[in-house]
């Protein structure tokens, strides 16, 4: 299982009567960048969780670095940034952080750390719930930063964010990834598919496309990602 | 269980309630205010009517102020996905749950001293026992709303719901504890229920201590209530899972 960190096979989740993921096969290496892109209700919330190990599964199995997702050893080695900003809206940023940092056993020197890679420096002392949606979901993804993890989950992390900014965290995640971690982010916005190494491609629960987004786009003869999902769904990919 | 962990939960559990500046006048200032509205009542009643309702509220007041702070914040805790994301990092169901009891705790001793301070101080209490216990019954009945919070706070989905929570747990309790009829007039059956509610062997060792200094009935009766207390956080242990659907 050389470069692969994490392993899903045959993964079923049914939410409710729902079937949100029907037997996902899928394997994320280290040091590379994975988009996951598809309509928001595909089930990119639920892969996400699966692999956080907060997901109850029907059936199938994820692993990472052999382990199973959400095991004890692996709680400090994957970070994981929910969609809507988990952080304490009565504390300020750095509160949160610092609270956060104990709880993973990462020191002060940390917590600054992530507050400059998120540029909330002026914000630090800032209450959370007075912030704007894009500095709460900022604060948010800096929590994931504190201990560099191995994987780090990143449910939509740049929505409504600025584009200077956006540029600026997708440079941060091939900087994470040169440095060894798999990064793996979902987004509903497919212009950010060119920004990823590797990119899967998400309907109804279904994988329809794995590949890197040039080689996506060569293979169903289009020019934008948006096209290619287009002709993939006419094709009839991913159909149950 | 992870002490640092613990501790890092209790730690931000009280920085968010100093900067709820209204929620920490709530839980010192009101139990006090409404202690000597009691007393105030009782004023022109002969005999000496404060002396017998008193202690149970002493016991009550804790125990209803901390069930209620609990179960809403554990509440926002599950809804707002900060529970979900601790529960994905190294921390330990009872690291969470102990965080809580632990911060709550201290907010109950500090509530307990002012609300006992001002009884016996001011108002004329009179304490056959040591006052200091009183001070100990007060903190174990915080700790068992507390205890009790976090637990109903799994089968609410909303604010609101939790808040609801409170005649079904609370108000029962506070009738049967024995602070309207005692417990031994209580009819049979109603009896027996109160037997098995916690809130009525809080009653019984505040009021045991108002008329006796003897303290091993208060001994035993307060090794109840955190007997309780340790059920419902065990419970409450069990109702958080890692894995949700």
């Amino acid at each position: 299982m050389a470069d692969n960190l994490v392993e899903v096979r045959a993964l079923v989740v049914d939410r409710g009567d729902r079937r949100v993921l029907d037997g996902l096969d899928l394997t994320i290496e280290e040091g590379s960048v994975t988009g996951l892109l598809g309509p928001s209700g595909c089930g990119k919330s639920t892969l996400m969780r699966s692999l956080v190990g907060v997901q109850q599964l029907t059936s199938g199995r994820v692993t990472i670095a052999g382990a199973e997702a959400g095991s004890a050893p692996l709680r400090s080695k994957v970070g994981y940034v929910t969609q809507a900003a988990s952080v304490y809206d009565d504390l300020t940023v750095r509160e949160n952080l610092a609270f956060f940092a104990r709880v993973l056993g990462a020191d002060r020197e940390a917590v600054e750390r992530a507050i400059t890679t998120v540029d909330l420096t002026t914000h630090a002392d800032a209450v959370v719930g007075r912030l704007s949606g894009g500095q709460r979901s900022r604060a948010s993804l800096a929590v994931a930063l504190l201990n560099t993890p191995d994987l780090l989950v990143l449910d939509e992390p740049t929505v409504g964010l600025d584009p200077v900014l956006r540029r600026e965290l997708w440079a941060l995640f091939h900087r994470l990834a040169e440095d060894g971690a798999a990064v793996f982010v979902s987004s509903h916005v497919m212009d950010e598919a060119d920004r990823c190494d590797r990119l899967l491609l998400m309907r109804e629960g279904r994988i329809i496309a794995d590949d890197t987004p040039q080689g996506i786009r060569e293979s169903t003869q289009t020019d934008d990602i948006e096209s290619a999902f287009l002709a993939l769904v006419d094709d009839g990919v991913g159909d149950r | 269980m992870t002490p640092r962990i613990l501790l890092a939960v209790a730690a931000r559990v009280l920085t968010q309630l100093r900067r709820d500046r209204r929620t920490a006048a709530m839980l010192l200032v009101l139990p006090c205010a409404l202690i000597t509205l009691l007393w105030w009542m009782f004023q022109e009643v002969p005999g000496d009517p404060f002396n017998r309702f008193g202690p149970a509220l002493l016991a009550m007041f804790p125990f209803i102020v901390m069930f209620l702070v609990t179960s809403v914040t554990t509440l926002r805790e599950r809804s707002s996905g900060t529970l979900e994301r601790l529960l994905a990092m190294p921390m330990g169901k009872l690291d969470f749950l102990g965080g809580y009891a632990v911060a709550f705790g201290v907010v109950a001793a500090v509530q307990a001293a002012l609300a006992v301070t001002l009884s016996v101080g001011l108002l004329g209490l009179d304490v056959a026992g040591p006052v200091a216990l009183l001070g100990v019954v007060a903190v174990a009945d915080a700790v068992l709303g507390t205890a009790l919070g976090l637990l109903v706070s799994a089968f609410a989905r909303t604010e609101f719901q939790a808040v609801q929570f409170m005649p079904l747990f609370v108000i029962p309790q506070i009738l049967l504890c024995g602070l309207f009829v005692p417990r031994s007039a209580l009819p049979d059956v109603l009896r027996a229920v109160s037997d098995v509610l916690p809130l009525s062997y809080a009653t019984d060792a505040m009021q045991t201590l108002v008329t006796t200094s003897a303290t091993a009935e208060v001994w035993r009766d307060l090794g109840i209530v955190v007997a309780f207390t340790v059920a419902a956080l065990a419970l409450g242990a069990a109702t958080l899972r890692r894995r949700t659907p």
